[in-house]
């Protein structure tokens, strides 16, 4: 558990790193929005940068783009100093959230903007600019004015044009968030087969945790102006680093523990840890809860698992996974997702493995 | 849906105020141009088109009218460069400033129109503050005459009246331009001077040709300026109206040039608005 600063210190370190934001701080006015933020992104990498809104991604996004001034920290790309750059000379590019094609432009145009503006070849241009309307499968749009296009179509051409100019990095600023939801999940899926092909670079912003997990080598969760954790999603899911972390990325129980001899006690849960200090607190995912079939035999908690009787309060009926509210006893109100049991009511045994429950750290690294 | 007498209480007072204080002075104004003016100084009622020959046919007419179109095209030119600018500055550079100093472009346009034309006359005359000055730095010995009744007195006193005017429409259409397509611009590798070439300029040419009109159109009809700066080698071509429908009582003449006047302006109008959606559409 004290180890975890360590730990998020040792991720955002990479050999391989091509982005490296160094001591971050910005703030508007006297209100600071990122507080000392250190990152560094791997070459070809898709880094997502995960927060509520007001959390300061999109300004950290901005910083890298050059849209705003740093007010104290270092950004470097390779071996160059990306914050003195004006934006308009930085190795990056950006999808804006809100597209922002230019409306006096053909899609064409919209696409070539970027190749006129470093003085491309003329030959080259309608040859690159084919590329990029193929690689997003907008080839037969060229000559359309952005206003004509759908929002996905509007989204692909807003990628072309920024990939067109094979940026170092690709700068994405909730690009998916205006999109409907099936229209969105096969974006993510295309997003991400583009990302393998190109191998470019990519920083994703986005406030929604199941797209940030679905997309991401690595996730950066960022709370008011702080990097909470920087992980796998794999790892920032199973191994959270606070209880912020653990109720962000999808749901959690937190049981507020007294610990003795290293046997956890929340109310009637009981169970066994390697925890050693009196209050700990832990999250214990509502899919590691299992129900006990009816008629096995009752026996006490070994070791690995705990088992408690509970009653159930409500059942909320989701598809493939119910999720139950349960009442342990002392105001004890846990959580648990179980596939498809049926109708329940009553009193139920449950039992969830030791190690499904996790400590993690109460308050931000504030 | 909405009842009868809804309906006719919404649409019967624009119907009566169009016919009122459009449709029936049009028609009046077509019929006095076609009429003419006897010896003994009285409207005759026969038709003719004498008046528009003879609007043709005087050199004196044209000359002016072409005065007058000159003019109103150099105050729209010194208008636009003015105004855009202005309005450019206030729009993207102004951060703070900018509620105060729109509200100093404006003020002006809260003075009486006269109160500018006379603050004119002050200090273009040659006891006016700008000879005085000259002759107090010693730049100029004697008043110099030029500054006041010319039409280079007519076109700095109409800039300055008809600036804000221009300045209005460009810069509405400057704040409709959405600041990520700057930031996309920039983000693409254009330099700020490109990004206003290939941007900013082409999103708010509906603007400037909005702002261009008004300066356009409002100079060309104007009539009081040239009477308190123009002097006789200002005259426009409203004076010669102001004076035909007065002191020279030929109201058909009057009618005839004002009805030509009222086409060339609708079909100057018409031919913006078709550009200006045109501009607006691609």
């Amino acid at each position: 558990m004290t180890s975890t600063r360590a730990e998020n210190a040792a991720a955002s370190v990479r050999t391989d790193s091509l982005l490296s934001i160094r001591e971050v701080v910005k703030r508007f006015g006297s209100r600071p929005v990122l507080r000392n933020i250190s990152l560094e992104v791997a070459s070809g990498e898709f880094l997502t940068i995960l927060g509520e809104s007001g959390s300061g991604k999109t300004t950290l996004l901005r910083l890298i783009a050059g849209f705003e001034q740093l007010d104290g920290g270092e950004i470097w790309i390779g071996r160059d100093r990306l914050d003195q750059i004006p934006p308009h000379r930085r190795p990056v590019n950006t999808v804006f959230q809100s597209y922002a094609l230019f409306p006096h432009l053909s899609v064409f145009d919209n696409i070539a903007y970027g190749l006129r503006a470093k003085n491309i070849a003329k030959a080259e241009i309608p040859n690159r600019v084919a590329q990029a309307l193929a690689m997003v499968k907008m080839s037969e749009f060229s000559k359309s004015p952005p206003a004509r296009l759908s929002g996905g179509q509007q989204q692909r051409i807003a990628l072309a044009r920024a990939l067109v100019n094979r940026p170092g990095v690709l700068l994405l600023d909730e690009p998916l968030s205006a999109l409907d939801a099936n229209l969105r999940r096969q974006m993510q899926t295309e997003l991400k087969a583009l990302q393998r092909e190109v191998g470019i670079t990519f920083i994703f912003v986005t406030h929604d945790q199941e797209e940030a997990m679905a997309l991401s080598d690595r996730i950066a969760l960022l709370r008011s102006g702080f990097l909470e954790q920087v992980a796998e999603p794999r790892q920032i899911y199973g191994q959270p680093a606070s209880a912020y972390v653990a109720q962000f990325i999808g749901q959690t129980n937190l049981l507020r523990a007294d610990v003795k001899d290293q046997v956890a006690r929340a109310g009637p849960l009981i169970w066994r840890t390697a925890e050693i200090s009196h209050q700990v607190v832990f999250s214990l995912r509502p899919e590691c809860i299992r129900l006990v079939a009816h008629g096995a035999m009752p026996q006490a908690a070994d070791d690995s698992t705990a088992r408690f009787r509970a009653r159930i309060l409500n059942q909320a009926f989701g598809g493939a996974m119910d999720t139950l509210e349960l009442d342990c006893g002392t105001r004890q109100i846990v959580r648990a997702r179980i596939a498809s049991p049926g109708p329940l009511c009553g009193e139920h045994e449950f039992e969830f493995r030791a190690g499904d429950a996790i400590a993690v750290r109460e308050e931000s690294s504030a | 849906m909405y009842t009868r007498a809804y309906k006719s209480a919404v649409t019967v007072p624009p119907l009566l105020w169009v016919t009122a204080f459009l449709l029936v002075p049009y028609a009046l104004l077509f019929c006095y141009s076609v009429w003419s003016v006897s010896a003994q100084q009285t409207i005759v009622h026969n038709w003719s088109l004498q008046n528009y020959v003879q609007l043709i046919r005087n050199p004196t007419y044209l000359s002016v009218l072409f005065r007058s179109l000159r003019i109103a095209a150099a105050v729209t030119l010194l208008a636009l460069l003015l105004g855009y600018p202005l309005a450019y500055f206030l729009s993207f550079h102004a951060a703070g400033r900018k509620d105060l100093l729109y509200q100093l472009v404006i003020i002006p346009l809260w003075a009486s129109y006269l109160v500018r034309g006379y603050a004119w006359k002050t200090i273009l005359g040659s006891d006016g503050v700008l000879n005085g000055l000259l002759q107090y730095l010693h730049i100029t010995r004697h008043p110099v005459e030029f500054f006041l009744y010319s039409p280079f007195a007519v076109v700095l006193t109409l800039t300055h009246i008809y600036t804000p005017f221009t300045f209005l429409p460009i810069y509405a259409s400057l704040e409709h331009i959405p600041r990520n397509l700057v930031e996309a611009s920039h983000d693409l590798g254009a330099s700020p001077w490109s990004t206003f070439r290939r941007v900013v300029l082409p999103l708010s040419l509906p603007g400037v040709l909005a702002g261009a009109t008004f300066a356009f159109v409002l100079t060309l009809g104007d009539f009081l300026a040239p009477l308190l700066v123009g002097g006789a080698s200002g005259i426009m071509i409203s004076n010669i109206v102001v004076s035909l429908f007065g002191a020279a009582y030929n109201w058909p003449l009057g009618a005839a040039i004002s009805l030509c006047m009222l086409l060339l302006v609708m079909g100057l109008l018409f031919a913006t608005e078709r550009l200006e959606r045109k501009l607006t559409l691609s």
